[in-house]
């Protein structure tokens, strides 16, 4: 595992706090992630993982609490500053999320439509992304064409093409086979190796924590109830922590 | 529950969206005329609207001329009026049944079609992988798709008119001995700018109207697949719910300004 060499956070979350009528999602939740850090996030369906990552990249605003990222505190950010922001920012989606209306070329160009200074260069940012997912060869293909794990691989060739320090994967195995789901954790590795990005990992899957995080921090009735290293929580004796590595 | 109860619950319900689909308005108008522009997409709007929607267009005139001008002349020739065919259908068609099938029609296709491809992508969250790219979603996917529904639409039906009046002239020369040229010479005589303009000025809100429907619709889809349905049916029911009530709209105003 990669030891984290550098306690400068690039995203820092405190005392995050959103509600959805009485339904009180994210109590009070606190968060750092540092540089070249792979963070897992676990905690059971409705703990609020995927509300506090759409938080973060501002498809919610959050009741309380602040966000920062790169030092910057988002809520003091205008729409500009904020989508700049947003391109240190790559996002892997639950369900790939690849535009079913464009081809995978046209999905890979579309992050960088909003930069003229990548214009020139599309062609061979689009081609190295393919190439570091392994599939140069579906270029041209759209994504109905694609297999589950192809897709999750295009959306990961999507999420890197900025070279965004921070990489958030929304459940990166869900759905996907056992093999595949190898694939792709050893391709968030290298591309956390390579890179030297920062990942923030939201899994139910023990093995890909296992494999990938540095640390990892469970996410319970909305807040981070227990932090440290995968082997500090299978430890474990508290029953609710020991509930996530039967 | 109580069917009073019932009532004023769906007419809040009723009121909330009408208050919601204005707003939703409201935010196209702005960011209509903000920058950036996305001319790409529209164009490309602007011609899947159009393209395809052309063979059915062309179909629905096509038998609307025929069946009008069929269904007319038992009618006319009773009273030996028959030499006013051309005449009553071209200003029939060019003023109220040519834009107000063709909008029905498209607001099926149309409207439809917009509300079930933006509710797949919003509950496949492609819309928010947009958002989080950084591109403004409103901006590149409902106000590109409102524009070209509203440039669209009047194209659609003065087509629609011109074969619905090919339609009819076919009937004529068919069954009354009228030639194309003496059909055409009449229709132009009937027609005025009065017939035209306020038919062809509604057009644009009925494609403003269709647009924007399909655009809430979709766009507001809740999550799951049922959700597509339902964004998809209802978009079709509020856009021919809105194009009468802008048809009667336009009617009042259109007699205010042109004598009818």
């Amino acid at each position: 595992m990669n030891k984290i060499t550098n306690i400068k956070p690039v995203l820092k979350i405190q005392n995050l706090k959103k509600s959805f009528g009485n339904n009180h999602v994210l109590n009070g939740f606190n968060m750092n992630l540092f540089e070249a850090e792979n963070l897992v996030l676990m905690g059971k369906s409705g703990s609020g993982k995927s509300v506090m990552i759409k938080c973060v990249v501002g498809l919610m605003q959050p009741d309380t609490g602040t966000i920062e990222i790169m030092g910057k505190d988002i809520s003091k950010l205008n729409q500009k500053e904020f989508n700049n922001l947003r391109s240190e920012i790559g996002f892997l989606f639950q369900g790939s999320a690849l535009y079913d209306s464009m081809t995978v070329r046209e999905n890979l160009e579309f992050p960088l439509r909003k930069f003229p200074e990548y214009a020139s260069k599309s062609e061979k940012l689009v081609s190295e992304a393919l190439e570091n997912v392994g599939l140069s060869s579906a270029i041209d293909l759209m994504p109905e064409e694609l297999s589950g794990g192809m897709k999750r691989r295009i959306a990961l060739a999507r999420a890197i093409i900025l070279r965004p320090k921070i990489i958030i994967y929304d459940e990166p195995t869900t759905g996907l086979d056992p093999i595949t789901s190898k694939e792709i954790i050893q391709l968030m590795k290298g591309i956390q190796q390579q890179f030297k990005t920062s990942s923030l990992i939201i899994t139910h899957d023990v093995d890909c924590a296992r494999v990938i995080s540095n640390r990892m921090i469970l996410l319970i009735d909305g807040i981070n109830y227990m932090e440290g290293t995968f082997n500090d929580l299978s430890a474990s004796k508290d029953k609710k922590v020991q509930e996530f590595f039967k | 529950m109580t069917i009073s109860h019932k009532i004023a619950q769906k007419t809040k319900t009723f009121l909330i969206e009408i208050g919601e689909l204005s707003f939703f308005a409201s935010r196209y108008f702005k960011e209509l005329f903000s920058k950036p522009f996305e001319f790409n997409e529209l164009l490309l709007q602007c011609y899947k609207m159009g393209n395809k929607s052309l063979l059915l267009v062309g179909v629905t005139g096509f038998i609307l001329g025929l069946v009008f001008t069929l269904q007319s002349r038992p009618t006319l020739m009773e009273f030996g009026a028959e030499s006013w065919m051309p005449s009553m259908v071209s200003i029939s068609i060019v003023r109220e049944l040519g834009p107000v099938i063709i909008a029905l029609i498209c607001a099926g296709k149309l409207s439809s079609g917009i509300g079930a491809e933006l509710g797949s992508m919003r509950v496949t969250e492609q819309i928010d992988a947009m958002e989080v790219s950084g591109t403004n979603p409103f901006k590149y996917l409902v106000v590109t798709r409102i524009l070209a529904a509203t440039l669209i639409l009047p194209l659609l039906i003065i087509f629609g008119d011109t074969i619905a009046l090919v339609g009819s002239a076919l009937i004529e020369n068919l069954k009354g001995d009228v030639s194309f040229q003496l059909y055409y010479n009449k229709v132009f005589n009937a027609l005025k700018f009065s017939d035209i303009i306020p038919a062809t000025i509604k057009s644009f809100f009925f494609g403003f109207a269709i647009g924007l429907v399909g655009c809430f619709k979709g766009y507001n889809c809740k999550k799951g697949t049922v959700g597509v349905g339902e964004a998809s049916n209802s978009a079709v029911v509020y856009a021919s719910m809105l194009l009468f009530v802008i048809d009667f709209i336009a009617v009042f105003i259109s007699d205010i300004f042109f004598e009818i």
